[in-house]
């Protein structure tokens, strides 16, 4: 032990750190030594708890994720103990506590410390985010139980984030768990023939995260801005337990590329500000050049994927000093590209967007109305919006109105509707 | 852990199959039956006949209501089942990919409730 006292605001720090760094860690290893779901959450709040006590007199650990493994390890074999039922289990946890040699001295010790880097502990977080993510699961649970086990937010967190009452969520939750116990779900990293359909999942479920803290705009959607920073955080743990997958080090890319314009694209107003009206200067450099730098790492290991080509659209963007400088013949190959990988009726859709810049409104309106005679995207805003904007730029006002009535009536969000309303009063003005 | 598979598919589909392709999948069957035996999963399962056979029986205020038919008239109907004992739902997920009814219809992964 570092054995000294420290001040009080040191030892908060040192367990906010400690709680981001290492909590998934924590529950991790601890329901695969208990199997228990529940129990790994409960000791592994005890063991924060008991840091908060713990570290101010006797100073803040060398490794502060190994002292609270063993703590969090102990306080579940207490627990075990004191349940009457738990004998076979309790022997059960003893016997993997010993075969991890780490789990030894009480509240965590020198020996404990110097085993956690190399004892496998790693390889956890991947069991547990893949068992969160088991295609078994339905994907709002999947992203719940992600939230909650490996970013350690609270139930309540997690229901103010995706807006639902907390005892929904918390139902949402056990249920999950319960599936997993009832139903037989393997606690671990899939073999290498499912990896790559599971993989998807895992990548699907942090992207959705994202996207969720990204679509909020304004203040009183403070916490589900939050959910940008865990995606990026969780993404970061993928990358380094998955060093090898370029879609995995794509996403990461993405991630970073997109968090970097996160607050240019909304006015003091919580309305979205389109990208060709952003001052760019607010973008984060920081970010833009490490997104730049993962995506180059995974382009190099030529095994192109979806995350990687809408990774390298956004560093068109990212890359562009200004809105004219934006290579849009290179966004419109790259969207061609991801719809042969995806094919799906928005990536067309955004395709025509980007074939509108590269070839002029015609071509990109030859497109959109491809598209809306195929019926696909029937009722969704951005189809009428998009031809909308096309109309326009050939300076076909009345068109224009009347498709921007049309994606008025069809959008969701009331910033969507005021962007809306005020192309239109540009419509009325320019007919 | 022990699981049921339940086969559900189109009878319809069923019924308009040609004596060849209805010799097909029953050899299908006996394959996967024969595969599974082998590799020590199987331990139960029947085919059964159509819902148009069915009985339906409700206790109800202490009389036995009978009725025609299957108990939900659904397009897709349960046709046969499996036990098998593996290893975790991956495993079960796998076996139950290999069911020829997999193919045109789908299988319910049910995990047995032990007593």
């Amino acid at each position: 032990m570092t054995g000294t006292a420290a001040p009080s605001g040191d030892v908060e720090a040192a367990v906010v750190a400690a709680f981001h760094s290492d909590w998934g860690r924590v529950v991790a290893t601890l329901i695969r030594v208990t199997g228990d779901w529940d129990l790994a959450e409960e000791s592994a709040q005890d063991a924060f708890a008991r840091a908060l006590e713990r570290w101010p007199g006797d100073g803040i650990p060398r490794n502060p994720g190994a002292w609270l493994t063993t703590t969090a390890r102990n306080r579940a074999l207490d627990r075990l103990r004191r349940a009457t039922t738990g004998a076979a289990k309790l022997e059960e946890v003893a016997v993997n506590a010993r075969s991890d040699a780490s789990g030894d001295s009480g509240d965590g010790g020198d020996a404990a410390e110097d085993e956690f880097a190399d004892s496998g502990v790693e390889d956890d977080r991947l069991r547990l985010i893949f068992t969160c993510c088991h295609p078994a699961l339905a994907r709002e649970a999947q992203v719940a139980l992600t939230l909650r086990t490996l970013a350690g937010l609270t139930t309540a967190e997690i229901a103010r984030a995706f807006l639902v009452p907390e005892p929904t969520m918390a139902q949402r939750l056990v249920r999950a768990k319960h599936k997993i116990r009832n139903a037989g779900i393997p606690y671990r990293v899939p073999p290498a023939y499912l990896l790559p359909e599971r993989t998807g999942a895992v990548l699907a479920v942090l992207y959705l995260l994202f996207n969720e803290g990204y679509s909020a705009t304004a203040g009183a959607e403070l916490v589900r801005v939050g959910l940008c920073a865990e995606a990026i955080r969780l993404a970061r743990t993928l990358v380094a337990l998955m060093p090898d997958e370029p879609e995995v080090i794509g996403l990461l890319a993405l991630l970073l590329l997109q968090d970097a314009r996160r607050t240019a694209r909304v006015d003091p107003a919580g309305d979205l500000i389109p990208l060709e009206e952003q001052d760019r200067s607010r973008w984060d450099g920081d970010s833009i050049a490490e997104g730049l730098d993962r995506l180059d790492a995974a382009l190099r290991r030529a095994q192109p994927g979806p995350y990687q080509v809408q990774a390298a659209i956004a560093a068109c963007h990212a890359t562009a000093r200004r809105a004219n400088d934006t290579d849009w013949a290179e966004i419109a190959a790259l969207y061609g590209e991801l719809v042969r990988m995806v094919p799906s009726p928005v990536v067309e859709l955004n395709r025509a967007v980007a074939v509108g810049m590269a070839e002029g409104p015609e071509a990109g309106l030859r497109l959109v109305d491809a598209l809306d005679d195929s019926g696909a995207l029937a009722g969704y805003h951005l189809l009428p919006a998009t031809r909308a904007d096309l109309l326009r730029r050939l300076g076909r006002a009345t068109d224009a109105a009347v498709a921007y009535r049309a994606a008025l009536f069809l959008a969701a969000t009331d910033a969507e509707r005021r962007y809306l309303t005020r192309r239109l009063a540009e419509m009325a003005v320019a007919g | 852990m022990r699981y049921a598979l339940l086969i559900c598919t189109d009878e319809t589909t069923d019924l308009a199959m040609s004596p060849a392709e209805a010799e097909t999948q029953f050899a299908g069957y006996m394959k996967f039956g024969e595969d599974m035996t082998k590799r020590g999963v199987l331990t139960g399962g029947e085919r059964l006949r159509p819902s148009t056979d069915a009985t339906t029986v409700q206790v109800r205020n202490g009389e036995v209501v009978t009725s025609d038919g299957p108990f939900a008239e659904t397009k897709e109907q349960i046709g046969g089942f499996y036990l098998v004992d593996c290893k975790d739902l991956d495993e079960a997920i796998e076996i139950a990919a290999k069911i020829p009814g997999a193919r045109v219809g789908s299988i319910e992964v049910r995990p047995v409730w032990e007593m």
